[in-house]
C-alpha cells in the first residue's frame, strides 16, 4: 500500500534519512523503532509531505506522492498524529475534531465519525466544548489520534504515541491503536518502546542513524539478540 | 461632564478607525508573526481609491467603501505573495525590514502618480449633527461607529464560524499541525492579508470622509498608533485589537481635550513605553506558552 524506495532527506548539510526503503501493505501494523535522533520522526514527516525528499520514491498504492503537498496526501488517504500530539491548544475538543475533518464535505458523516471517536474515547465526548489545551497528557493523544482517524485514513501515521505517558495508559493506547487496525486502517508506527511496539506489530524495521538496520516480523525481532540487547534491555 | 462624554464620542469613533486598522496588524502577526508595517500604507492607499471613486466615478459612500476594500484586499495579497512569500523561510528581521521597505516603496510610489499635495475629499456623508443635552454627536461620526461595528462582526463570524476562518485559527497556533488536517497554509496566509488590507482601506475611507483631507504620507502616524493599539490588546488577539483601538482614540482625545492637543501623539507612544514595561503580552495577550 505504502511504498519507499531508496529515500534520502538531509537538513541542510545532514544527510537524516539514507536510502531507505519499506514497505507497508494493506491492513499491517509495521512498526519504526530505533533509539532518538536515529530517522524515525523524520521518515514519518518525509511520508506526510512536512519534510522534502532529496531523491528516492514515495508511493501509495502504486501512486508517486514523494512531490505533491501534504494537503493533498492528506486527501489521498495518508494520516499523521504528529510527534508531541501538536492538538490546537486553545480550541476545543470538539473544534479540533472538525478541523481533523477539514477536507470533507459531508456535513452529517462527519457528525457520525464525531459521535464514533466518543464512543471510541468516552472522556473526549465528556470534554467536548472544554479547550484542548486543558486536558491530560492521554487526552490529549486520544484526540491527537481521534483527529487524525477525523480524515477517515487509508493509512495512519502514528510518532511516538506512548510518549510521557504512564505505562497503564501506554497500554490502553496501544489497544486502541490494536483496534484501529482491525476496524480497517493500516498503521505505521513509530516508537521508542520497542517492546510495546513489537508485541502488536505484524513487521518491524529497525532504524540506526538514519539507515534501516534489520527487518522483518514483530515476533522475529521481539527475539532476535541484537534487539533485545540494543532496545529491549534484555542481557 | 458633557465636556467628557463630548470627548469620549470624539474618542470612540477616532478609537474605531484605529480599531479597524490595529486588526489587520494583528491578524497577520499572528499568522506569520510579521509586523506588517506596510500595513499603514495601504490603509492610505485605501483612502485614494475611495477618493477616486467618489470625485471621478460618482459613487456614494457604501459603493466606493465596497471598492476601496476590495481593491485593498488585492493589494494586500499582492504585497504578500511579492514581498514576504519568498521570505517565508527567513529570518524575522528579514521580512521585518522588508516590510520596511514596501511601506516606503508605496509611499513614494504613490507620491510620484498623485502627487504630494493634500486632497479633500468630496462629501459623501449628512453633516447633520445631533444634540443630546450638552454632547454633539456627528452623522459622520455615527457612521464610523456603525461601519466599524459592522465589520468587526463579520470578522468574528468568518474567524469562529467558518471553515476558512478555522483554518486561520488553525495555522496562527501551529503550521505544521494545520498541513496535516489538509489546510493549505499559504492560501489560508494569502486570505488573512486580504482581510487585513480590506479593514484597513475601509478606514482609509472612514478617515478621509472625517478630516476631509488625504495626502500620500497620512498612512504613517495612523499605522504606527493601530501598532500601538494592537500591542496594547496583546498582539495576536482579535478582540484585543477592538479594545486597544477604542483605547487608543480615547486616550488621544482626552490628551488633547484637556490638556494639549500637542501632546497626542508623545501621549499615545509614552503609553507603549508604559505597556511594555507593565505587561509586555498586552491585555489579552497570551504569555508564551511552554512546549510539553
Amino acid at each position: 500500500m505504502l511504498s519507499i524506495k531508496n529515500l534520502n532527506v538531509h537538513y541542510g548539510v545532514i544527510h537524516a534519512l539514507k536510502d531507505i526503503s519499506l514497505e507497508v501493505n494493506e491492513g499491517e501494523i509495521v512498526t519504526l523503532i530505533g533509539a532518538n535522533g536515529a530517522g524515525k520522526t523524520t521518515t514519518l514527516r518525509t511520508i506526510s509531505g512536512l519534510n522534502k525528499a532529496t531523491s528516492g520514491e514515495i508511493s501509495l498504492e502504486g501512486k508517486d506522492i514523494t512531490n505533491i503537498a501534504p494537503p493533498q496526501r492528506v486527501k489521498m488517504g495518508i494520516s499523521q498524529v504528529p510527534e508531541g500530539r501538536r492538538i490546537f491548544p486553545e480550541m476545543s475538543v470538539l473544534e479540533n475534531l472538525e478541523l481533523g475533518a477539514f477536507l470533507r464535505n459531508d456535513k452529517a458523516e462527519i457528525k457520525k465519525d464525531i459521535e464514533k471517536i466518543y464512543n471510541r474515547f468516552p472522556i473526549l465526548g465528556n470534554r467536548k466544548r472544554q479547550t484542548a489545551g486543558t486536558l491530560s497528557g492521554g487526552e490529549q493523544q486520544m484526540l491527537a489520534m481521534g483527529r487524525a482517524l477525523m480524515s477517515r485514513p487509508r493509512i495512519l501515521l502514528l510518532d511516538e504515541p506512548s510518549m510521557g505517558l504512564a505505562p497503564l495508559l501506554v497500554r490502553e493506547i496501544f489497544n486502541i491503536i490494536k483496534d484501529i487496525n482491525n476496524t480497517g486502517t493500516t498503521i505505521l508506527l513509530v516508537e521508542q518502546n520497542a517492546s510495546m511496539a513489537l508485541s502488536i506489530a505484524s513487521r518491524a524495521y529497525v532504524i540506526e542513524t538514519g539507515a534501516i538496520v534489520i527487518s522483518g516480523t514483530g515476533e522475529e525481532l521481539a527475539k532476535s539478540n541484537e534487539i533485545q540487547k540494543a532496545y529491549l534491555g534484555g542481557e | 461632564m458633557s465636556e467628557f462624554l463630548q470627548q469620549m464620542v470624539n474618542g470612540i469613533s477616532l478609537g474605531s478607525i484605529y480599531a479597524l486598522i490595529a486588526l489587520g496588524y494583528t491578524m497577520v502577526y499572528g499568522i506569520i508573526k510579521l509586523i506588517n508595517f506596510a500595513h499603514g500604507d495601504v490603509y492610505m492607499i485605501g483612502a485614494y481609491i475611495g477618493f477616486a471613486a467618489t470625485t471621478y466615478a460618482q459613487l456614494g459612500f457604501f459603493p466606493a467603501l465596497i471598492i476601496s476594500m476590495a481593491a485593498c484586499a488585492v493589494l494586500g495579497v499582492f504585497v504578500e505573495r511579492i514581498a514576504y512569500k519568498p521570505l517565508r523561510n527567513s529570518s524575522r528581521i528579514a521580512v521585518l525590514i522588508t516590510a520596511i521597505g514596501v511601506s516606503l516603496l508605496m509611499e513614494y510610489v504613490m507620491m510620484f502618480f498623485v502627487g504630494a499635495e493634500v486632497r479633500s475629499y468630496p462629501k459623501l456623508l449628512s453633516e447633520r449633527v445631533f444634540e443630546i443635552g450638552n454632547v454633539y454627536i456627528k452623522a459622520q461620526q455615527l457612521y464610523i461607529i456603525a461601519t466599524a461595528i459592522i465589520l468587526m462582526i463579520v470578522l468574528q463570524f468568518i474567524v469562529h464560524k467558518t471553515k476558512t476562518g478555522k483554518a486561520m485559527r488553525a495555522v496562527s497556533i501551529d503550521k505544521d499541525a494545520a498541513q496535516l488536517m489538509g489546510i493549505k497554509v499559504d492560501r489560508t496566509i494569502s486570505f488573512t492579508f486580504a482581510i487585513g488590507s480590506a479593514f484597513a482601506g475601509a478606514a482609509g475611507v472612514l478617515v478621509g470622509i472625517y478630516y476631509n483631507s488625504i495626502d500620500p504620507l497620512m498612512g504613517i502616524m495612523p499605522g504606527l498608533k493601530a501598532f500601538v493599539a494592537a500591542v496594547f490588546g496583546g498582539i495576536g488577539s482579535i478582540p484585543g485589537a477592538m479594545i486597544g483601538g477604542l483605547g487608543i482614540g480615547i486616550m488621544e482625545t482626552l490628551v488633547s481635550g484637556y490638556w494639549n492637543s500637542m501632546y497626542r501623539d508623545a501621549a499615545v507612544f509614552a503609553f507603549l513605553i508604559i505597556i511594555l514595561i507593565l505587561k509586555p503580552a498586552g491585555l489579552l495577550g497570551k504569555n508564551t506558552r511552554e512546549k510539553v
